[in-house]
């Protein structure tokens, strides 16, 4: 299976998913420690993957989303954005409808 | 190390016309940037437009970029 197949299949497998750097528990940088305080702040139920223990995925990511930075953060296969945005949604309390419609 | 003013032209080559400026320490860089590209644009898409403008830098050379991107007459 290619890295294209293993990341449609990783988000395919939930409906919120964040590939960051580290855990939940140990982020390994601001901005993905960020991103799973605002999942957190939203009741969000999700699934994780760390990037900087798959290299493939990592990179495969960049191709997929044409998005070269993380976090990234996944709603039902699509990709929402990073950090930046996901500061910005959830001020004006988008993220919160977007993850509440998302987990269904 | 890569300097607020590199970003700049870069995303002026990228984006022509467009009004840019950058600040940041070499790691974590912030930018403004307004360009008739993004207009009808979702936020989503302004960022991936002026990272296309960085092309491979982001993520390497440039750690962190937080975007404020803008059509004109926003």
């Amino acid at each position: 299976m290619d890295t294209q197949d293993k990341i449609r299949e990783q988000l395919s497998a939930d409906k919120v998913v964040l590939y960051m750097k580290g855990t939940p528990k140990f982020p390994q940088c601001g901005f993905s420690a960020k991103a799973t305080q605002l999942l957190g702040a939203c009741g969000a139920k999700y699934t994780s993957y760390d990037i900087l223990s798959d290299p493939e995925i990592r990179q495969g990511l960049k191709e997929y989303s044409n998005w070269p930075t993380f976090p990234q953060l996944y709603l039902n296969g699509e990709l929402v954005g990073g950090c930046d945005i996901m500061i910005e949604l959830f001020k004006n309390g988008e993220l919160q409808k977007l993850i509440a419609k998302a987990m269904g | 190390m890569i300097q607020p003013d590199d970003i700049k032209q870069m995303i002026e080559r990228g984006l022509p016309g467009a009004h840019v400026s950058v600040t940041g320490d070499g790691h974590h860089f912030e930018a403004e940037v307004t360009a008739d590209e993004f207009t009808g644009k979702s936020m989503l898409q302004r960022h991936q437009i002026v990272y296309q403008a960085l092309g491979d830098k982001m993520g390497n050379e440039i750690h962190a970029l937080s975007l404020r991107t803008q059509a004109p007459g926003e």
